[in-house]
């Protein structure tokens, strides 16, 4: 029976191995940054990870860092859950078990020579931040560069230094937006959509990407659409519940497609037709 | 696997009393008809394999280590239909002559729970240990047609892809399979449907078909292995008419299926009815309990459940079987995706028909039918099919 047999990789995708976190930052309430240490890290802008909490659990969580520096690994999480929780409490020094880097990513080659859309909405902007990087580290590949950026309120802001420095910069354009907001906010007011409709960008040669909740990513795909960009020109992070990161697990099947090994990046042309339904 | 089937009858007959490997069988043995396979899974056991086969225990047929014949099912049947299993006892004595119960070789390929890795904390430093692979071979006697198809279809699961799981692999990589071609059809098989039976035609050392019960079976060599198997038995060449009745055993298995399902464009079918209102009345009747998942030969979902000691200083993982009807399957921050036992049994049964091409390039049905057996209120997947066929949404746009 040895033709069942491929020639699949002999080590076992499940073994965690251990880094350790060298910075832990907060970014805003419930949202910390860890960088970790401990061996060549790298990655594509989009990828994700599978970060143990020992004794906890593991979570996938996006890469968040700059995926030139392949020494150090930085992953933006929001504590939501047991795991992602433990992972925030995590400590300078303390041990934390890594496997990865998992999935397809932001499609930066197809990018380049077009004018690039980036859309994210809330921790959205997390999984998005290696591709700036990216994009700003090959700034001359690229045509016009526009960042939207929504957050639920202004103590939701993330990465709120970073977002004003790259707004300090005459070769890309960046807006931010937040749903509500209280008299002292004077920035703009509005679900993200609504930046979009003001922003330059030659359609015809445009590529998106977008992350952020379902909902958001849906309707600002089909505004993108309405504004005559190619479906299989916008693409979304799409997120599901997972447990193994490499198809077995079967958890985050979203119809024909895992999102862990078949995305998490998609165009929306490959999502269009399920996205709109409930519950899929 | 080897195309070319050689065909010959072992049987229980004076030429094992010439041959020492019988010479020590106790001759008082009650089923001293049987040693013909007796002498097979003796020469398996003594090439270091654990022998698992068919065996009573709560009154239904599961797969167990199997010491002796004696462990088989003699002259027992089955009566299988939705949501209704019991044993029966036939007016022969078949070893072989029920279908498949509720469990099935996943549970020794893919087991239900499995521990993955442990680590320990010593001082500043961490170790991850992966837990070893099995060691140990196993021999499965009397696997099914539907069943070898669905250990090839985990195979694509599991070792198909970009990663290989070395648990899997080292399950499987040695196993040695004696197929049986089924005899009889159960209420609720739809192997004729599926394509995946009742003919054993691949995956198998060696095949039997049972043409006298209890006694002769007609053997087709699969591979090499099975064929050395072969050689180490008493045997003779078939005769014509021998092999004419077991192909004739097998016409009539494959003319009484107690279900079918049509197959072709299944597929096709259930994507383009995601809507339909028979999600909503199958949804009425689902109790989302998991077991068609449990007893399906090719669901795969796992969980993984991690645990640590008091002191904090040792922790480990394990994996272990999950359902897609659970609510937690598919939770995500802020809720479930599938809320609906609608939502959920949809998925289960478009995954199980249709999505399983897109990401695996077959069904992922073998038709064995247990899902249909094992529902607690008899649900039947190749009624649900039939029903949405029915009122198809772009039959009636047409």
């Amino acid at each position: 029976m040895a033709d069942a047999f491929s020639a699949a990789s002999i080590a076992d995708p499940m073994i965690p191995r251990v880094a350790r976190v060298v910075k832990r930052r907060r970014e805003i309430a419930d949202v910390v940054t860890l960088e970790i240490e401990g061996g060549a890290f790298d990655f594509a802008p989009g990828q994700f990870n599978m970060l143990t909490a020992f004794g906890v659990g593991e979570a996938a969580i996006s890469v968040s860092g700059d995926p030139a520096n392949s020494a150090r690994l930085v992953h933006t999480i929001r504590a939501v859950g047991a795991v992602s929780r433990a992972l925030t409490e995590l400590h300078v020094g303390e041990p934390i078990g890594l496997r990865g880097p998992f999935g397809r990513g932001w499609p930066m080659q197809e990018a380049e020579g077009s004018d690039v859309i980036v859309v994210a909405g809330g921790l959205g902007l997390a999984p998005l931040r290696p591709a700036l990087y990216r994009l700003f580290a090959e700034r001359e590949k690229y045509g016009r560069i526009l960042l939207l950026f929504g957050a639920r309120s202004p103590a939701d802001i993330l990465f709120r230094d970073e977002l004003e420095a790259w707004r300090g910069r005459l070769d890309i354009e960046v807006v931010a937006t937040v749903d509500h907001a209280r008299g002292d906010w004077r920035g703009n007011v509005g679900v993200v959509t609504t930046l979009l409709s003001r922003a330059q960008f030659s359609a015809s040669n445009a590529l998106a990407m977008l992350c952020g909740p379902e909902i958001m990513m849906r309707f600002v795909a089909n505004a993108l659409l309405e504004r005559g960009v190619a479906q299989e020109r916008v693409y979304l992070s799409m997120e599901r519940n997972m447990k193994c990161a490499i198809g077995w697990c079967g958890h985050c099947q979203f119809g024909p497609v895992f999102i862990c090994r078949d995305g998490p990046v998609f165009p929306y042309s490959q999502l269009r037709g399920l996205i709109a339904k409930k519950e899929i | 696997m080897r195309t070319e089937t050689q065909r010959s009858v072992v049987r229980d007959n004076d030429e094992r009393i010439s041959n020492p490997r019988f010479e020590t069988m106790d001759k008082g043995m009650a089923e001293a008809r049987s040693i013909v396979d007796a002498a097979g899974l003796e020469a398996l056991r003594g090439q270091g394999y654990a022998l698992i086969g068919p065996t009573v225990r709560d009154e239904a047929i599961v797969y167990d280590e199997i010491a002796t014949l004696d462990d088989l099912p003699r002259g027992v049947g089955d009566e299988q239909d939705g949501g209704h299993y019991r044993l029966t006892r036939r007016n022969d004595e078949a070893l072989f002559g029920y279908v498949v119960g509720p469990q099935s070789w996943k549970k020794l390929l893919h087991p239900p729970v499995l521990r993955l890795w442990r680590a320990r904390r010593e001082g500043d430093e961490l170790r991850v240990e992966a837990e070893p692979a099995r060691v140990e071979k196993f021999a499965f006697i009397g696997a099914r047609s539907c069943e070898l198809h669905a250990i090839a279809i985990q195979d694509r699961v599991f070792l198909g892809g970009a990663y290989a799981d070395p648990h899997y692999r080292a399950r499987r990589e040695d196993v040695f399979i004696v197929a049986v071609n089924c005899g009889v059809a159960g209420g609720a098989c739809f192997c004729v449907s599926m394509d995946t039976g009742p003919k054993a035609t691949m995956g198998f050392d060696i095949a039997l078909t049972e043409i006298v019960a209890g006694s002769s079976f007609l053997v087709e060599i699969g591979t090499d292995a099975g064929r050395a198997l072969l050689d180490s038995l008493p045997h003779r060449a078939a005769s014509a008419s021998e092999t004419e009745e077991a192909e004739a055993i097998l016409a009539h298995t494959a003319e009484n299926m107690g279900r079918s399902l049509e197959a072709g464009d299944v597929r096709e079918l259930l994507a383009r009815n995601l809507d339909h209102p028979r999600w909503d009345d199958v949804a009425a009747r689902c109790l989302a309990c998991t077991n068609c998942t449990m007893v399906c030969p090719t669901c795969f979902c796992t969980s993984v459940e991690d645990a640590s000691d008091l002191t904090g200083l040792e922790s480990e993982r394990s994996r272990r079987w999950d359902s897609c009807f659970t609510l937690d399957f598919s939770y995500i921050h802020g809720g479930s995706v599938r809320q609906s036992v609608k939502s959920r049994y949809r998925q289960w049964m478009t995954h199980k028909l249709s999505t399983w091409y897109d990401q695996f390039g077959s069904s992922g049905c073998v038709g064995c039918g247990r899902c249909i057996v094992w529902c607690p209120v008899g649900i039947d997947l190749t009624e649900e099919a039939r029903a949405i066929r029915e009122s198809d949404a772009q039959k009636g746009a047409t």
